[in-house]
């Protein structure tokens, strides 16, 4: 076990306590930058897709994991950074410069959105964003003019600084830059934690009142966390949708954005970590299924993919409710602790219930 | 006529929201958690009636058929907050939403199957009839949705006011260990209540499957009845019914004088500005919390 003797204020907000933890990312990134030439492009396209989850799950964590306030409604926040990343593109404006404004556009409209869902809280604010994710399905076929309606949008060529970015020609140019804006995000959030506002988010995810009561603008600080979070999942959805080539009304349908929700659970609510562990889990599930009743010899049984992510979630929530980062960092501290680890340590402490309507 | 055949024909889909709706708030009533697989739960209890009672299943006598099903899905409700939602006793509510959430897909995966993805029709006597009434057409499956689902509504709200299972209900979701300290047996009143909205899931399912069709997806209309429990103020039964019926008649009208494209979108609409406007229903029951 090392101890970080700390010398001055700053040692509680570096971005890596020491230099081992700097050098095990800096492997971490150098082992994903070289990851092109090690695997297959079959592969590779599959870690795309885990890093573009991942994007998304980021913003969803974001208001989930570090302010508390559950969306079900993250899908129409991708839908809207999709198509608003390729009208951007069509006016004739660089990819780059579309994909990041979609980002910003996404987190103008959710937090304007956020204004009136913060007076929400726990279960309301989950139907009411459950009934935005389906909304816009319908909301998207009216507004056929900018979105194609139920014929949607191919996606368009794109070009960054005179290189195509190709899923079939080049796989590797669509996975780096999937990378760069999971880098991207990443490096935004971490440095958000470090912030006074990321401070006020946890603040505010703990308890409200006390929140309120220390000094933090709780509505101001929701809509900033429901603007950030739309934006981070405005990018998420932009590459979803670039990444699939093809999209329409019913690409982002609700069910994305429950999977979405179930991702960031089953990774580990609140850690960075676990928005990643959570993508990979769910974009290797449905490969990991068909390879199973594939080596079982049996035909595929539709919906075999969402029982088994349910059965999944169901054991995370019971048995292991910080998700497979929190499973880590419990090992962690027993490796670390030993042999004085206890059992006891982790132990849910007991609580109880009372009713949020009649205070 | 026309728009009074429309308000009637409403009523009987409101009233199978209001059915499910009735699931969602008794369960909140008693636990004060939402369960977000209720739609699920109807869909089931219509897929276990048309186990029982379809010709290529068990065949078995409509009304034999009925008190089985019930029992079945009793007994389900109760299992499953014996298995899963015990466990998260006194845990917060969004993790119970979501454990529900995860119960629902898996829900659907078993019937899935089970009976097939392919729709069936119950063979229920209930589907056969019409009833004219001065040129308004009602099938008898409307007037026994209507029937049912209000002597539902009366039943359980009774049943909350004056048994004292029913107390008990309630103060186990107002206050958990107050309501250990006044011996109630919390943890079992839990189990009734889920038992409760299993028998209240699976004559929402009977019903709704008498009326038309049914698919695995069937259980997405969990979605609208969450219209109707929040219209309706969540928490209260007579605001569930209520709540069921504006999203129920609100849809006919939309699909007739809207156009294409903005009816379906109607249901919705309404419940998000209610929720903006009223977030705590049109039977408020939430108070400013005080510290």
């Amino acid at each position: 076990m090392r101890f970080h003797f700390k010398t001055s204020y700053d040692h509680d907000i570096r971005l890596f306590p020491d230099w081992w933890n700097f050098s095990l990312y800096a492997a971490l990134l150098l082992v994903l930058l070289a990851l092109p030439w090690v695997i297959d492009s079959f592969y590779l396209g599959e870690m795309t897709n885990v890093l573009i989850w991942a994007v998304a799950g980021l913003g969803l964590m974001l208001l989930t994991g570090q302010t508390g306030q559950v969306s079900l409604g993250h899908s129409a926040f991708m839908a809207m950074g999709a198509y608003s990343c390729v009208n951007f593109m069509e006016l004739g404006l660089p990819f780059l410069a579309a994909f990041l404004l979609a980002g910003v556009f996404t987190g103008i409209i959710g937090g304007i959105i956020a204004i009136p869902a913060l007076r929400l809280h726990g279960v309301y604010l989950a139907i009411f964003t459950l009934a935005l994710s389906i909304l816009m399905d319908d909301l998207i076929v009216i507004l056929s003019p900018w979105t194609g309606g139920v014929n949607g949008y191919f996606a368009p060529e794109i070009w960054i600084f005179g290189i195509e970015i190709n899923r079939w020609a080049a796989p590797e140019t669509w996975y780096y830059l999937a990378l760069g804006t999971a880098l991207m995000v990443t490096f935004f959030y971490r440095n958000l934690l470090r912030s006074p506002l990321g401070r006020s988010f946890a603040a505010v995810r703990d308890s409200e009142i006390s929140a309120q009561a220390m000094g933090v603008d709780v509505a101001r600080t929701k809509t900033l966390a429901f603007g950030l979070s739309c934006a981070f999942a405005g990018l998420g959805g932009a590459l979803m949708g670039l990444f699939a080539g093809a999209f329409n009304n019913e690409t982002f349908n609700f069910l994305i954005s429950i999977q979405l929700l179930m991702a960031i659970i089953i990774g580990g609510l609140g850690f960075i970590h676990g928005a990643f562990l959570g993508a990979i889990v769910i974009a290797f599930l449905p490969q990991f299924l068909s390879i199973v009743t594939d080596q079982l010899g049996s035909t595929s049984i539709p919906g075999l993919e969402t029982g088994v992510f349910g059965m999944i979630l169901i054991a995370f929530i019971l048995f292991e409710p910080m998700g497979l980062y929190g499973r880590w960092l419990k090992m962690r501290t027993w490796l670390q602790l030993f042999p004085f680890a206890r059992r006891d340590m982790f132990r849910r402490q007991k609580s109880y219930l009372k009713t949020e309507r009649l205070r | 006529m026309d728009v009074l055949q429309l308000l009637l024909s409403g009523l009987a889909n409101g009233c199978v929201y209001g059915l499910v709706a009735l699931g969602f708030v008794l369960i909140y009533k008693a636990t004060e958690a939402v369960n977000f697989a209720q739609g699920d739960l109807m869909m089931l209890g219509a897929f276990v009636m048309v186990g029982l009672v379809n010709p290529q299943y068990m065949g078995l006598n409509f009304w034999l058929a009925v008190p089985l099903a019930l029992l079945i899905m009793g007994a389900l409700g109760y299992l499953l907050d014996i298995a899963i939602l015990r466990f998260m006793f006194g845990q917060s509510q969004t993790a119970v939403v979501i454990l529900t959430i995860a119960l629902g897909f898996v829900i659907r995966f078993v019937a899935g199957v089970i009976w097939g993805h392919e729709p069936q029709n119950l063979h229920s006597p209930l589907a056969l009839g019409d009833v004219r009434m001065g040129g308004v057409v009602l099938s008898m499956a409307d007037i026994a949705v209507i029937v049912v689902t209000l002597a539902m509504t009366l039943g359980l709200w009774q049943f909350f006011q004056r048994t004292k299972l029913g107390l008990a209900m309630q103060a186990a979701s107002q206050n958990q260990m107050a309501a250990y300290y006044m011996g109630i047996p919390v943890k079992r009143v839990q189990g009734a209540v889920w038992a409760l909205a299993g028998v209240v899931a699976c004559v929402a399912g009977i019903l709704y499957a008498s009326k038309g069709t049914l698919a695995i997806s069937a259980g997405f209309i969990g979605i609208k009845a969450f219209a109707a429990a929040v219209i309706g103020g969540f928490g209260s039964l007579p605001g569930a019914l209520m709540g069921g019926l504006i999203v129920g008649i609100i849809e006919p009208f939309a699909a007739r004088y809207f156009p294409a494209g903005y009816s379906q979108i109607a249901p919705y609409a309404l419940l998000i500005l209610v929720l903006v406007f009223r977030p705590h229903g049109l039977f408020a029951q939430v108070r400013v919390k005080k510290v």
